[in-house]
């Protein structure tokens, strides 16, 4: 019987510690930072590139847009000069539907995991992506075509076949937490951390790794390629930041997640923005939110700060 | 954001207003907190509806009396244009109580409402019956003879009136191909009670209805009267032959008279909605008109009959909903959807706990593995969704077929499923199979399962709708509590499990 409540962590322990709750962040933070109005330039991802393009934030290369049925019978046109893509709907959410294809040789596309599909199967995942199977709601989507991005290569052996990517939250314009998602093979190639991938928390200051989970639990060593996980450091660190903080005016939402990938010739680049971030951060980093929000909170006329000025405040008071 | 003010005041003056009203209803009209020690009143509604040809009309209703178990209190009936009169039973005549309207020309579709209230009374002591009078009546060859076997074999079995109504019964069971001739002259309720006739036994035919709270658009029920002596009778199934009085039959037709007579209109038919009402004794004892100023008095028990029956069901729903509200705040359940738990248990509530729980399953795990084929049709989404809910239908049916062969009639019920609910259902979770993976759909899948069967347990519960039918000021209590519950900025329960790993302190390892 008493194993079954020390299974649960004291409210008043969570408290102390100022970690956050679904509630808390849906009334107080989601609800009081973020206006309604602005979800649909971050739900859609269409939308959001072209704020960023707008913004001057740099983005993965766009190879074109499928919007209607009939269209999709140009998808082996479009794609045809690319050596890999990456098809995505504009408004999933979660990493719901994204495909990615690393070559294509003799009719076939082939999957990271090197799986094979044909064009058949390639157009009836874009009339699914239409027909709004991945959007929330089921609401009708358009499909984006995306350049593939290529993974810097310090991230060699600390993810199993995937692109690892750095969620950032950002208050305010102000980075708060950070972390990495890589994936596993139990999480089939994404970074979805419900789905297996690990979580490692990344000091705002440098972007160290500062310990790691899989399945909210404490890990070490990859499972799959047994690197040591907290030896991970992530390069180019101050642009990453800058690109995250930048997504705050860019957008004008107040609590935001950013998510970047580096790739290995253009560096950092923004994937999407999530206007509803989740809390595993917090276990990813054995932190809570809270004491972070407040103190920003606390500060007056953070909207005249600079980028670099807020980025500067965070990196000296967060670790 | 706005300042927190006007929120808490909001919901003060919603829990103020409602407990104010509830509280006037309990002190002024002497409405009691628990469902418990009071008096239970039947009110039964017979809607009779033909058409007339432009005519005089005159239509007779059977209407019931005070009979064992049940003391008639009142009756009303709504007929505007039409003259009416209630015409006592005749023992002489062999007749029974009826309504009669009558009007001199009537055409097009035309509605006759007849209200009663009976009493619940204790005491199944037996009333004065009226045995018929026997009334043989030759039947033709071959019937008759086919007739007289049956007759001949239960009589060498049986030994007074009784058993050898049970033995008849029997008999038409047993012999299905003696019966099957026979019901093609006329029903085996008509064939029981002439044979029994003619064995010397009075018996006739009586037509009641199966009381239930909240049934609407009922048909009576139709039982064997079988008297061994002018004062003793006994009630038999004609199916199963199952002896005795099913507890909540409230006799409507009991002289061998027929239910309904239309002259001058055609394509008549009677339907019956009841619904019980809790009443303390004083309020019987006063007998308090009912048209009082409705406004005050604040109570649905103005609306007709099949409306408050309806309202019985319509007003456990915001508790339900306060129930899913507080799984998914407070302890932080998974459902897929937020209003589906409340449809699922509003279901259960029609299918009773354990056959919708099965049911529910079942016709789910079939759907998912029929989805699973369409999607290698390579279909779009809205066709895919069209032909689940085709498939739903059909699935449906073939098990209620299955379940009435098999003679189990509880799974009949399943058919109280809301379809669009069901292949909603199976569509999301198919979804979330492909996506997910199969454990997502069992915690959401389980989750909503779990909100649904508590909001099942808390709106079957007899003191809620006691209190819900009665006090309508509770529904702003409700809704109060849920905008109180939309404020809370606390922690889940389920989140305080998901933050464990954060108990521990922090392992010392190189660098922060």
């Amino acid at each position: 019987m008493w194993q079954f409540w020390q299974r649960f962590i004291h409210p008043g322990h969570l408290n102390r510690q100022g970690v956050m709750g679904m509630n808390r962040r849906n009334i107080a933070y989601i609800g009081r930072y973020n206006p309604r109005r602005l979800f649909p330039l971050v739900d859609d991802k269409l939308k959001t590139k072209r704020l960023a393009l707008a913004a001057g934030v740099k983005v993965p290369e766009l190879l074109g847009v499928i919007d209607s049925q009939h269209d999709v019978r140009r998808l082996a046109q479009l794609v045809r000069e690319a050596p890999g893509f990456c098809l995505k709907p504009a408004k999933g959410a979660g990493g719901k539907g994204i495909l990615v294809i690393i070559r294509e040789q003799g009719g076939l596309y082939y999957k990271t995991s090197g799986q094979t599909l044909t064009l058949a199967e390639l157009q009836r995942h874009v009339s699914n992506i239409l027909a709004g199977l991945f959007s929330l709601g089921g609401a009708s989507d358009v499909a984006l075509i995306e350049g593939l991005i290529r993974a810097d290569p310090v991230f060699d052996g600390y993810t199993y076949e995937g692109v690892p990517d750095a969620r950032v939250i950002v208050f305010r314009g102000f980075p708060v937490m950070a972390m990495m998602r890589l994936s596993t093979a139990e999480s089939q190639g994404k970074a979805n951390l419900h789905q297996g991938a690990v979580g490692v928390g990344l000091g705002i200051s440098s972007g160290q790794a500062v310990r790691a989970v899989q399945h909210d639990h404490p890990v070490r060593l990859h499972p799959d390629t047994g690197k040591d996980l907290l030896g991970l450091k992530v390069p180019q660190w101050g642009e990453l930041l800058k690109i995250a903080g930048d997504c705050y005016e860019m957008s004008g939402l107040g609590y935001l997640g950013a998510d970047l990938v580096l790739d290995q010739q253009r560096g950092p680049v923004l994937l999407e923005l999530n206007a509803r971030p989740g809390l595993s951060i917090q276990i990813a980093n054995h932190q809570g939110l809270l004491p972070r929000l407040r103190r920003i909170e606390s500060l007056e006329n953070t909207d005249r700060l600079t980028t670099e000025q807020r980025l500067d405040y965070a990196r000296e008071h967060f670790r | 954001m706005a300042s927190r003010a006007p929120f808490f005041l909001l919901v003060a003056l919603l829990l103020i207003a409602g407990g104010a009203l509830t509280y006037y209803r309990h002190h002024a009209f002497d409405v009691p907190w628990l469902p418990g020690d009071l008096r239970r009143i039947w009110s039964i509604e017979a809607k009779v509806e033909f058409f007339a040809g432009g005519e005089a009309v005159k239509a007779s209703l059977a209407i019931p009396d005070t009979q064992p178990g049940f003391q008639r209190l009142s009756e009303h009936s709504a007929s505007p244009g039409y003259g009416l009169a209630f015409i006592d039973a005749d023992a002489a005549l062999g007749q029974g109580r009826r309504a009669e309207w009558s009007i001199r020309q009537a055409e097009g579709l035309q509605t006759l409402y007849y209200r009663v209230d009976m009493l619940e009374v204790g005491g199944r002591e037996l009333g004065a019956p009226l045995p018929p009078p026997l009334d043989l009546q030759l039947e033709p060859e071959p019937y008759a003879s086919v007739a007289a076997q049956m007759l001949q074999g239960a009589t060498a079995r049986s030994a007074d009136a009784y058993t050898l109504a049970r033995e008849l019964i029997g008999e038409f069971n047993a012999q299905e191909q003696r019966a099957g001739l026979l019901l093609q002259r006329q029903t085996r309720l008509q064939w029981l009670v002439a044979l029994l006739q003619q064995a010397g036994v009075p018996a006739r035919e009586v037509h009641g209805l199966l009381l239930k709270d909240g049934r609407r658009r009922q048909e009576t029920v139709s039982y064997l009267q079988v008297f061994a002596s002018a004062e003793e009778y006994q009630l038999f199934d004609a199916q199963s032959g199952q002896q005795g009085r099913p507890e909540n039959l409230l006799l409507w037709e009991y002289r061998s008279g027929s239910i309904l007579d239309v002259m001058g209109g055609r394509r008549s038919r009677v339907s019956f909605s009841m619904i019980q009402q809790e009443v303390p004794l004083q309020q019987l004892v006063q007998a308090i008109p009912e048209h009082l100023n409705p406004l005050l008095n604040f109570s649905i028990h103005s609306l007709p009959l099949e409306e408050q029956a309806l309202f019985k069901g319509i007003l456990l729903i915001p508790v339900g909903v306060l129930v899913v509200v507080l799984m998914r705040i407070l302890v932080g359940l998974k459902t897929s959807g937020t209003f589906m738990p409340v449809l699922i248990a509003i279901a259960f509530i029609q299918t009773s706990l354990l056959t919708g729980l099965l049911g529910f399953i079942s016709i789910v795990g079939v759907g998912l593995i029929i989805r699973s084929y369409l999607s290698r049709l390579n279909l779009l989404l809205v066709a895919r969704i069209s032909a689940v809910i085709v498939t739903v239908i059909i699935m449906i049916s073939l098990f209620s077929v299955l379940a009435f062969q098999l003679g189990v009639s509880e799974g009949m019920k399943i058919t109280f499923f809301p379809m669009i609910i069901l292949s909603w259902t199976i569509e999301r979770m198919s979804i979330l199979w492909e996506e997910e993976g199969p454990h997502e759909v069992l915690v959401q899948g389980g989750g909503s399962l779990l909100v649904a069967v508590l909001a099942y347990l808390v709106m079957d519960n007899a003191l809620v709708r006691h209190l819900t039918f009665n006090f309508l000021g509770l529904q702003l209590v409700c809704m109060a509590l849920v905008l109180l519950a939309g404020s809370w900025t606390g922690y889940r329960l389920l989140e305080l499990k998901r933050f464990k790993p954060l108990a521990q302190p922090l392992p010392d390892m190189k660098g922060k």
